[in-house]
């Protein structure tokens, strides 16, 4: 039995939340710097740009790259043979978001009823994902989510019958409907099989694979790539003003699921893709 | 769509600047800009329906949807980018029937929005969304006007200089991503 300290996991949080609000991964920089050698429209590669200078002065200066700082999804792998000492998981990732949002000069985004809509104030609480996994490490990881793109996000029930063709189907049909509001270029977290929830978990977890990493399964990679040449067939483009890129990746993770079902779940993520990670 | 040039600016806008305008347009906006964004506009709409007065004018005004990060000390403003336009929908025409000249936002708006901005002469800008860093630096001043309990979504006057926006619906029933999308779309 390992043991970390709750105030560990807090003050990880915290750097987390910071970081992935002022630095912008290299997958995503590598992705503006591939669409901008490929997209013909001027007005899109304009916007490409605007994006690679709007992350360079995120990151020099530390200020947010978007306003929108997000709502902080976090996934937490517990390690079996790990204890958390000091407190209770969910407090300690709630108090670094806390200190992580205030220190960090970053957005209070969340309300804390669906109705009465009164802002927490701190961003809390936080949407928590734990599951325990073999060994004795606890792995962190957060996103920063951004309304705009969340709001899009969708839920069909395929039969089985509909098949591979209505999953692909439905897909296209999600960022389609994105369209210019969920600020693309755009990345699909897809996932497919399980059940309700199970689909809409793996479609939010797939979200943390380093940009275009192709699912290991190559029939799955290969529907992963179909789908990404045909969004960007859409003609959407950076920010909507039309053009080639309107999806930077296409990441799907599938599970095994019930003889009469076929779940297809679609996290919509915007090009502020903001998320980090730490191991404990 | 757009040219190259680039359109310079200033509000507030005159009936005859925003007839100029036409989907695609790039322009330079400078000058004095209120930000508001969901809550604000249910506040202003409850006033309005309710007979009251409102605590801003909007005649000849520009609206930013905008919900800025909290500034660093001796910061105007932070990362201030835009807001989906599309959830302010059922709200704008009744402050466009006030005189409203200009939103800013990013996102498609619906067709009884597009006609209403037809009929008051009024145009909706695009600003890059999730560029809010960037967008933070042509914001020279910022004060909060009105519902600073709001905090982010408070009504604030923002003073821009040479602001960087596109114009994605104009008044003569133009909208740039739909001709955007047909000029890409392959199959």
């Amino acid at each position: 039995m390992r043991t970390v300290k709750a105030q560990t996991i807090t003050d990880t949080i915290v750097q987390l939340c910071m970081e992935a609000n002022y630095n912008l991964g290299d997958d995503m920089l590598a992705a503006f710097d591939k669409a901008l050698t490929k997209e013909r429209s001027a007005a899109g590669r304009g916007v490409l740009e605007m994006f690679k200078e709007n992350a360079q002065i995120a990151r020099t200066q530390r200020l947010p790259y978007c306003q929108d700082t997000g709502f902080v999804i976090c996934f937490v792998d517990i390690g079996q043979d790990v204890h958390i000492d000091g407190g209770f998981l969910e407090d300690a990732i709630n108090e670094g978001v806390r200190r992580g949002y205030k220190e960090g000069y970053l957005r209070a985004s969340i309300v804390g009823d669906p109705f009465n809509r009164k802002n927490t104030g701190d961003n809390t609480p936080a949407v928590v994902h734990a599951q325990i996994v073999p060994g004795d490490k606890l792995t962190l990881m957060i996103m920063a989510k951004g309304g705009g793109c969340e709001n899009r996000s969708k839920y069909k029930m395929c039969t089985p019958a509909e098949g591979v063709e209505g999953a692909k189907n439905f897909v296209i049909e999600c960022l389609k409907t994105a369209g210019p509001d969920a600020c693309p270029p755009l990345i699909a977290g897809v996932g497919i099989g399980g059940t309700f929830e199970k689909a809409a978990l793996l479609s939010k977890r797939a979200l943390f694979r380093t940009i275009g990493e192709p699912n290991p399964n190559p029939e799955v990679n290969a529907l992963e790539q179909e789908l990404l040449s045909k969004a960007n067939k859409l003609g959407i483009g950076p920010q909507g003003y039309g053009g080639d890129t309107t999806a930077f990746a296409i990441h799907i993770n599938t599970y095994p699921c019930h003889i009469t079902s076929l779940p297809v779940a679609v996290t919509i993520e915007c090009h502020a893709h903001r998320h980090k990670e730490a191991v404990l | 769509m757009a040219g190259e040039e680039v359109r310079r600016l200033t509000t507030p806008l005159s009936d005859a600047d925003i007839e100029s305008l036409h989907a695609g347009d790039r322009v330079r906006l400078s000058g004095v800009v209120l930000t508001g964004r969901d809550a604000a506009h249910k506040r202003l709409i409850d006033l309005l329906d309710a007979g009251q007065p409102l605590p801003v004018d909007v005649r000849g005004q520009v609206i930013y949807y905008v919900g800025p990060s909290p500034p660093r000390p001796g910061m105007v403003i932070g990362s201030a980018g835009p807001t989906t336009g599309g959830r302010m929908d059922s709200y704008a025409p009744k402050l466009m029937a006030l005189g409203l000249k200009g939103m800013i936002g990013k996102g498609a708006r619906s067709l009884p929005v597009r006609e209403a901005m037809r009929q008051t002469k009024c145009v909706y800008f695009g600003a890059v969304g999730g560029a809010g860093a960037l967008l933070s630096k042509y914001i020279k001043s910022a004060e909060i006007i009105a519902y600073e309990d709001l905090g982010t979504e408070a009504i604030r006057r923002l003073v821009v200089e040479d602001f960087p926006v596109i114009v994605v619906d104009d008044v003569h029933g133009n909208d740039l991503y739909e001709e955007g999308r047909k000029q890409y779309a392959q199959e």
